[in-house]
């Protein structure tokens, strides 16, 4: 891939990539913009960026990420993800077909979700002044009847349910960075969650005060954020929180707390106590949330800290980290 | 006597006031400057004031006074300073104790002290009204840090609050020829504290086989018999302790001397008013084994309370030789240790077969200090009871600030004035009843001390919660280095000013560049520094697993030493050493240390001591506890750059098939050689003789004293810790010493700068 020189026969065979790739409606009127309506009602907008390494990993890919990640966060105000947009930061001199690799796999990612990207922007930038791709993405939702879920509304006493297995894509991530070979293959849980969430609110949107998924920084930072936000704490069990075997393994060859590894394809839901059997019930008939579990509670604290109950008796705190997990044993 | 007669009439009448400085306050220091003074038919008065102990004194005799202070001191007491005024005699009849002037009536509170000899006579005595009584004291003796909650230390102030004294103690209270003149805890079974049980029972317990919590001074013990193995056995199932060492609790020095073979030094520490854990050389066979496995020194102390007391001479009336107790912090789960009746009903149930509580309040926790003699002088491993709240001396003036410490080890530190007061061991600030704890050591530290800190100074890393608290306190706050708080808290002690060279050999700290020190040479000049050079840095991987387990350190050693396909031969069909091998080869890039303490991790893997650690520190100390003459290997280490590498060390130790304690002497002794050469490099290239060592590596005896001594022997001046821990319990003074040379600095170029506009 070039940058400058012959620009306008290279953006056309950019934008062709994509446009093949997302086929829809949408594209092919081929405007600057899409036009599309909305039903009444409250609707939700968010927009993130995306810069992985490696760009490709055991279960997705940058552009999986960037669909997944995307209508998850419209999907964690319990919103129904309408449209997505995408834009593309391609360092010169990437290779077309990684970037038709991403793009297929983001088009699938798209279809399967129901949601389509209707817009979007590709530029080409020289040679180190990115990381081979980056992505944005930005979506839109609409947030079903008299839902409200806030970051300030969790209350002691609400149950924590997160919806499977921890650590599984920052592991997959870290594994393939590191060129690490593990007995069992550790697979990124990418994923949109929007069905589950759907089957939640169904089962029980009334009693859910508010819904997270645990990306950069794990469950441990999404939880310290609830608790900072909500102005509570957080009881949690080690024991309760599912694991794989094979992360936990690697977790600890690696020397992590799973705990504050990211993952792309869970939530962390918090439910009054009233509403909690029927939410966690409704999560487990559901594919993606087979492995649902209550982990713990929210409890009065105003240190607002997360504690988790170790296997032997003691409680320690579950830390906020600023960036990677740095030693602190002297 | 002709010659005195001969000169008192000589001697004309004088009048003198002197102000006494130092923890003279709360230590009997009135009632005794009163009997002196009546004794050499002085005439004037005593109080306490703001500034300590104020004396006006009348007579021929007056100038003999101050030094009779000196020498005939009370025991508690300490004298930092007298300052002389010669006043117009005054005439007038008698010597009194006077009601303070102004302001508060003790502004120091002492640090507790081990019951004195006097009433431990008084508890055995039939016919003294303390007979058998578990909380006698007296002006030199008892609980004062523990009980008293805030100023003015009286009784009103304390746990002793409770307790209207009877007739016959506020009489003693009252005397001034009485030991209890303003002992504040004083009591006697009339009016004073109970005891939950009867101490027969106590004994029978424990004789039986049995784990008992018994509140004690600063928390609760778990009490076991040190010689019965499956006692010591369950009390670590239940504590879920594996391996890490107990104390053992002797009732006198006698008993002490017939389980280990004490120096001097030991036996003075270990008879001292503070009462520490020693750690000493024990007999063979006297204790079970499973004490302190595969340590060669193990922990003892006397028994500091009257209950202790009491309990030994109880236990003694059923055992046929003298009795030896396990006697550990009940700290379940690593958390603090407890200190209220109700807290260890509900924490130590499951743990203790009998919980023996009594009435006094614990206002405030505190450990039992744990010390050992090196190079003949006392130094700490923890700082808490029988210390705490002595300050530290720093030498200089400046504003007050509390420095928050580092995460492992917590203790904090307040300065006022030239003093710095260090808190008792707080422990591990991974828990919220840690934090807890340090919220409870700063407010009461602040409020026994009177101070108002006006800034804060904590560590550079970016993830600790001693940080995040300091950044809570609403104070500007001051991050320093950990290593140079390591260097700083030394420098600080010795008050050294002007250049220092510091050697800081440590497990880890957060490095100025965001990578993991912990082998530094530091140059130190007042609020400057810079990193003069650092041990070879070693891959640390999986970070603080690194840490819990040496076989990590062992491969990473390998790698860095260039010889990584020795470790699948070292370790043969290990999994993980096999992964981390293949990883090493595959070119897998892992953040690396300079720090010391993991490469004792490494050697003590690499010769096959330890391999995965069940506490802290267990490795290293496995290691140095195998060193007997320690050896240097010629050209085991290599110095370039300013930097000190012992790759050929290593080499040499996973090639050479020789036993453990052999490769021990040989780690240490060319460990030794090695820094001492590279500190006398720094030191002649920076132009100073003065050495500061510090960090968690200089608790390891070997080490300290050798390395001491080999630069003594270099013509350097060695400085070590010894009023503060080497390892992170001592970050807090240097954070706060060093915060404060950057702050008086700061203040310094801020007036400089307006004299100049
Ligand atoms: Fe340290
Ligand atoms: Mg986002
Ligand atoms: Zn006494
Ligand atoms: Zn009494």
């Amino acid at each position: 891939l070039s940058h400058g020189a012959g620009g306008r026969a290279m953006g056309q065979l950019i934008e062709g990539i994509f446009h093949k790739a997302f086929d829809n409606d949408w594209l092919r009127a081929g405007n600057d913009q899409s036009a599309f309506s909305v039903p009444g009602g409250r609707m939700v907008m968010t927009t993130d960026g995306y810069v992985v390494s490696p760009l490709f990993f055991p279960g997705g890919n940058i552009g999986t990420l960037a669909v997944h990640g995307t209508i998850n966060d419209i999907a964690m105000a319990g919103a129904v993800p309408l449209y997505l947009s995408a834009s593309f930061i391609i360092e010169e001199g990437f290779p077309l077909i990684d970037l038709e690799r991403i793009a297929e796999s983001m088009g699938s990612a798209s279809r399967e979700a129901g949601v389509p990207i209707i817009t979007g922007d590709t530029k080409v930038v020289e040679r180190g002044k990115a990381d081979g791709v980056f992505i944005s993405t930005a979506g839109v939702g609409m947030v079903p009847g008299s839902l409200d879920l806030r970051a300030d509304a969790a209350r002691p006493g609400d149950a924590v349910i997160v919806s499977g297995s921890i650590g599984d894509h920052g592991v997959a991530v870290m594994s393939k960075r590191e060129n690490l070979e593990f007995d069992t293959a550790i697979v990124s849980d990418s994923a949109a969650l929007h069905g589950l969430v759907a089957t939640m609110v169904a089962a029980g949107g009334q009693h859910i005060r508010l819904m997270r998924d645990p990306t950069r920084g794990g469950i441990a930072a999404t939880l310290n954020e609830i608790a900072s936000q909500s102005k509570i704490g957080f009881h949690i069990d080690e024991e309760a929180i599912p694991l794989k075997p094979e992360v936990a393994a690697a977790c600890e060859f690696l020397g992590l707390d799973p705990l504050n590894v990211a993952n792309e394809g869970k939530l962390v839901a918090v439910v009054a106590p009233d509403g909690a059997d029927a939410v966690l019930a409704a999560m487990r008939a559901h594919p993606l949330g087979a492995e649902a579990t209550l982990i713990g509670h929210a409890v009065a604290d105003e240190n607002c800290f997360v504690q988790m109950a170790t296997s032997f008796g003691g409680g320690r705190i579950v830390d906020w980290l600023s960036g990677e997990q740095l030693p602190r044993i002297c | 006597m002709a010659g005195a007669i001969a000169r008192s009439v000589a001697n004309p009448v004088r009048r003198l006031r002197l102000r006494v400085r130092g923890a003279v306050q709360g230590v009997g220091f009135r009632p005794f400057a009163y009997r002196l003074a009546r004794r050499m038919r002085l005439s004037g008065f005593v109080l306490n004031d703001g500034a300590g102990v104020l004396i006006e004194i009348e007579g021929p005799d007056a100038d003999r006074f101050p030094d009779m202070i000196r020498n005939e001191a009370p025991p508690l007491a300490r004298i930092d300073s007298i300052d002389v005024l010669e006043l117009d005699p005054a005439g007038g009849e008698g010597f009194d104790i006077r009601e303070s002037l102004v302001g508060r009536s003790a502004t120091r509170i002492g640090a507790d002290a081990a019951t004195c000899s006097e009433c431990r006579r008084e508890q055995t005595d039939p016919s003294s009204r303390f007979f058998g009584y578990a909380f006698v004291n007296c002006t030199h003796c008892g609980p004062r840090f523990t009980i008293t909650r805030a100023l003015p230390y009286d009784r009103a102030q304390t746990s002793m609050a409770s307790f209207p004294m009877c007739a016959a103690c506020a009489a003693d209270y009252a005397d001034p020829e009485n030991r209890r003149f303003h002992a504040e805890p004083v009591a006697c079974p009339d009016c004073g504290p109970r005891l939950s049980h009867p101490i027969a029972g106590v004994a029978a317990k424990i004789a039986e086989g049995g784990i008992v919590a018994l509140k004690g001074i600063g928390g609760f013990h778990l009490l076991c018999d040190a010689r019965n193995d499956a006692a010591i056995d369950l009390l670590r199932t239940r504590k879920a302790r594996d391996r890490k060492p107990f104390a053992v609790m002797v009732r006198d020095i006698d008993a002490a001397r017939a389980l280990a073979r004490l120096t001097e030094a030991e036996e003075a520490l270990l008879a001292s008013s503070a009462s520490p854990i020693v750690l000493v050389e024990p007999r063979a066979h006297e204790l079970s084994g499973l004490i302190a496995p595969g340590l060669a020194r193990t922990g003892i102390m006397l028994a500091y309370s009257p209950l202790h007391h009491l309990l030994f001479d109880a236990l003694a009336e059923s055992s046929h030789c003298f009795p030896a107790l396990v006697a550990t912090s009940a700290n379940p789960g690593g958390q603090p240790l407890v200190a209220d009746n109700a807290e260890a009903e509900r924490r130590l149930a499951a743990i203790a077969d009998l919980i023996v509580t009594h009435d006094r309040d614990i206002a405030v926790r505190a450990d039992d200090s744990v010390m050992q003699v090196i190079d003949g002088v006392p130094a700490f491993i923890r700082r808490a009871r029988g210390f705490v709240p002595e300050p530290v001396d720093i030498g200089t003036d400046g504003p007050s600030v509390i420095a928050v410490g580092a995460d492992l080890k917590n203790t904090i530190c307040v300065t006022r004035g030239r003093e710095a007061f260090l808190s008792q061991h707080v422990g591990d600030l991974d828990n919220a009843e840690a934090i807890r704890f340090q919220r409870e050591a700063v407010s009461h530290l602040c409020s026994i001390l009177d101070v108002k800190p006006e800034f804060a100074a904590c560590d550079l890393h970016p993830d600790f919660r001693s940080v995040r608290i300091a950044e809570s306190l609403n104070l500007a706050v001051v991050p320093v280095q950990h290593h140079v708080a390591h260097i700083a808290a030394v420098t600080a002690e010795h008050q050294l000013s002007g250049l220092v060279l510091g050697l800081a050999l440590d497990g880890h700290g957060f490095g100025a560049d965001g990578t993991s020190w912990g082998g530094e040479m530091l140059a130190l000049d007042g609020h400057r520094w810079h990193r003069a050079g650092s041990l070879a840095p070693l891959p640390l991987p999986g970070g603080d697993r690194a840490a819990r387990e040496p076989w990590r350190m062992g491969v990473a050693a390998l790698q860095a030493a260039g010889c990584i396909a020795l470790a699948p031969q070292l370790w043969p069909g290990d999994s993980g050493v096999a992964q981390l091998t293949a990883m090493f080869e595959r070119g897998t890039q892992v953040p690396v240390t300079s720090s010391l303490g993991r490469l004792f991790d490494a050697a003590a893997a690499i010769t096959g001591v330890r391999r995965v650690q069940s506490y802290e520190g267990q490795a290293a100390m496995e290691f140095e506890a195998l060193a007997r003459n320690p050896r240097v290997l010629q050209s085991g280490f290599a110095i370039s750059g300013g930097r000190l590498g012992f790759h050929p060390l290593i080499l040499h130790l996973a090639l050479q098939d020789q036993d453990a304690p052999a490769a021990a002497d040989l780690f240490h002794g060319t460990l030794i050689e090695g820094l001492a050469e590279w500190a006398a490099e720094g030191a002649r290239n920076l132009g100073t003789r003065r050495i500061a060592l510090g960090g968690g590596c200089m608790m390891n005896r070997v080490l300290a004293a050798g390395l001491a001594r080999s630069l003594r022997e270099r013509g350097l001046d060695p400085y070590l810790p010894r009023l503060a821990p080497a390892n992170d319990g001592g970050i807090a003074l240097g954070q706060a010493a060093f915060a404060r040379q950057v702050i008086v600095n700061e203040y310094a170029s801020v007036e400089e700068s307006r004299t100049c506009a």
